[in-house]
């Protein structure tokens, strides 16, 4: 093992390396702020019916949060309005202090999976309009998601090639909890048109698939939901390999996105050892799964797990590997992992770049 | 190198199999046998295990007349018992029953599983032990059954699938962990779902490898589920056993679960101790399937992160294909780890085990 403890109690770094954050969630100051791209009679739909989700309520989380917007309390912006809704305030907080070069957009809540697949496909297209309006032409260190709605696997590969030549787009935005596992051939004009424009998947906890969040139906608890990400994350990483997508669309690229990372070793390990038994199910597999995980899967880092000892994430970062991890705040959400603590381990000088901006330059087109 | 197993070994998993539904018959009271043969019901054969998938029965342990593996208990004594100096082996029946829609039928069922157990398996091969088949469809239905059965001290355990009608620590269930706890029965959970809900929390996958696979999400789903909802707060007692789970995804998920403790226990105020401290207290979990990482070195990590020694119970998961040979251990596992998963942590997890039986 080539990492130890931190001796020494952890302190804010004085002069800061430049890092990626992986996962920044932008939000509207108000509902309106989606106007200017949405047809009136999308307005009049949502005004009418609002954006119904497969879940019971009408606004707000399947679970109640355990934070208003399940944001940090100090993230309020100065102006008001919810958290991350204020660019400037998220350059005087987040941005400028951390040393941000490199700022992936994930906007949620703005209208993938809801039932409704016009509005949905509606709003998408939006929130990427949005995205650039009010983030990527004001901050250059600022890109975008080009957000789909995901169970119109054809119209999403439209809107994703729609923004084929936009350098301000570096990603595709999924969401966790779909309606079908995601390596479903249903998906796969997404997966092909991501690979065409050279974007890699970026896959966020989350989503409303209306299929129950475990296994034995819905846990009565928000810890486990939020616990459960990580469960769905698994779930549907087997199902990518499984069912073909990375032997489909070699060139393909996908980026795990707030579910953990740490699973991951035990997951390859279990595919591995089933699919030796199984493989003549899966003739299109010509590789074990955990090569296709190694080639074609990377992780966002928050919310890192955090073993005691410490030292025990070393090795489950080790067996996935140093170069698979994008590092990621998830500002201005409340599980935020702060850059300065989070990673208590002394590493090498490639490791910790590699971890906290190098990985990010290589994964997500025109950012080097 | 093959591990030489000492005597005395108590293998935690296998399945003996119902030959086929004539098989119980005998043990089902007449309105229910009146209903399998007017009606027709065939054999409950769960698709968790299809029945000529490589995984479900190892080729050499096929019987060669093409009839149910490990249904005889002349092939259980030569394939499970002989080769592994196993001095008990406890049988957790896999069959149909938590799968039905009735939950009468699912209880009918259950009582002639339990029945034909006791008669063709534990009356005559002093050797085994077995777990208490229940329609968990019905809690109530459950607990009927573990008290029919709790006075035959052969019976060592009560048996959920992992997957079922709802999460397992809902009090809804809490009438078979205080019936389990009054008698000294532990709770095993196997690998399997009655297929109520998809079997992944995304939906229904494909094929059957992603169904195996996932099995072990829905055992982390079932780990947080008995902690958050205070299951062990309620019955310390209570030693639950994760059958044919997997462990070595363990580790991460306790990490994960713990992170979110801290931040969000204001909302599960119950939960007064940090998630890996319960495990080690009241939860265990079966040998095989190891799925373990391809080097020694690694998989001593594994028991590393563990920080303990007394959580894996030693199972040869017969005669579902985990291994070859007699190679039940992996490799490279110091001797005094494999004494405690052999011998010491069944005894410590299963109280009926040290009790005499007639």
């Amino acid at each position: 093992m080539n990492v130890q403890l931190r001796d020494t109690p952890l302190v804010q770094a004085t002069s800061k390396i430049a890092i990626a954050d992986g996962d920044i969630h932008p939000a509207r100051f108000k509902a309106s702020e989606f106007d200017p791209w949405l047809d009136q009679k999308w307005r009049d739909r949502i005004a009418q019916f609002g954006t119904r989700q497969r879940q019971p309520w009408q606004s707000g989380p399947a679970y109640p949060k355990s934070q208003p917007n399940a944001s940090r309390r100090d993230a309020v912006p100065p102006e008001g309005g919810k958290q991350g809704s204020s660019l400037a305030f998220m350059q005087q907080q987040h941005l400028d202090p951390n040393n941000v070069v490199l700022g992936i957009l994930n906007p949620l809540g703005s209208g993938q999976g809801i039932q409704d697949v016009d509005l949905s496909i509606a709003l998408c297209h939006a929130t990427n309009e949005w995205q650039i309006a009010k983030w990527t032409s004001q901050d250059k260190r600022l890109k975008a998601s080009v957000v789909v709605a995901y169970e119109d696997p054809i119209a999403s590969a439209a809107e994703i090639r729609r923004y084929a030549d936009n350098p301000d787009f570096v990603q595709v935005l999924l969401l966790s909890r779909t309606s079908e596992p995601l390596g479903s051939r249903k998906y796969w004009p997404i997966y092909e048109a991501a690979a065409e424009v050279g974007m890699p998947v970026g896959i966020h906890a989350f989503g409303y698939g209306g299929n129950p969040m475990t296994p034995s139906g819905y846990p009565s608890y928000y810890i486990e939901e939020m616990v459960g990400h990580s469960q769905a994350q698994q779930s549907l990483l087997n199902s990518l390999v499984v069912e073909g997508v990375f032997a489909r669309f070699p060139t393909l690229k996908t980026v795990m996105i707030e579910g953990g990372s740490a699973w991951a070793p035990a997951l390859a390990w279990r595919l591995d050892a089933a699919w030796k038994r199984l493989r003549a199910e899966t003739p299109h597999l010509a590789r074990l799964p955990s090569e296709y995980i190694r080639d074609h899967v990377w992780w966002t880092t928050q919310p890192l797990e955090e073993p005691e000892p410490r030292s025990h994430i070393a090795d489950a970062i080790g067996w996935t590997g140093w170069d698979k991890f994008i590092f990621a705040t998830d500002y201005p959400h409340w599980d935020y992992d702060d850059p300065a603590t989070s990673l208590p381990l002394k590493i090498s000088e490639s490791q910790r770049h590699d971890y906290f901006i190098g990985n990010a330059q290589r994964v997500y087109r025109g950012v080097a | 190198m093959t591990h030489i197993i000492q005597p005395g070994a108590i293998d935690c998993d296998i399945h003996p199999n119902v030959p086929n539904v004539a098989a119980l018959l005998p043990y089902m009271e007449d309105h229910w046998r009146e209903q399998v043969i007017v009606r027709g019901i065939d054999e409950l054969a769960s698709i968790a295990y299809p029945a000529n998938s490589p995984l479900t029965c190892r080729s050499d342990w096929r019987p060669a007349d093409g009839s149910q593996p490990a249904s005889s208990l002349a092939q259980v004594r030569a394939q499970a018992l002989d080769p592994f100096a196993t001095s008990i082996a406890i049988a957790n029946c896999l069959y149909g029953v938590q799968l039905l829609f009735s939950e009468d039928m699912a209880a009918a069922y259950a009582r002639a599983v339990n029945k034909w157990m006791a008669a063709e398996w534990l009356d005559r091969e002093p050797r085994l032990r077995a777990s208490i088949i229940v329609a968990a469809q019905n809690p109530e239905l459950a607990v009927d059954e573990i008290e029919r059965c709790a006075g035959d001290k052969r019976f060592v355990q009560v048996l959920l699938l992992v997957s079922g009608d709802q999460p397992l620590g809902k009090r809804q269930m809490w009438p078979i962990y205080a019936a389990a706890q009054r008698h000294g029965l532990a709770v095993g959970i196997h690998a399997g779902s009655s297929y109520h809900n998809p079997p992944t929390s995304v939906g229904w996958p494909s094929y059957y490898t992603e169904d195996y696979v996932s099995q072990a999400q829905a055992f982390q789903s079932q780990l947080t589920s008995l902690i958050c909802e205070g299951v062990f707060n309620k019955f310390p007692d209570l030693k639950v056993v994760f059958l044919e789970s997997g462990f070595t995804w363990v580790p991460a998920h306790l990490w994960r679960l713990t992170k979110f403790w801290r931040g969000l226990r204001m909302e599960i105020p119950w939960v007064d101790r940090a998630p890996a401290d319960i495990v080690r207290s009241n939860v265990r979990f079966s040998l095989q399937p190891v799925d373990g990482p391809p080097d020694r070195d690694s998989l001593l990590r594994i028991f590393d992160h563990l920080q303990s020694d007394e959580l894996i119970l030693f199972s040869t998961d017969y005669p579902h294909w985990q291994f070859d040979g007699n190679a039940a251990i992996p490799d490279g596992l110091p001797a005094e780890l494999v004494r405690k998963m052999t011998h010491d942590n069944p005894r410590a997890t299963y109280p009926r085990l040290l009790e005499t039986v007639a």
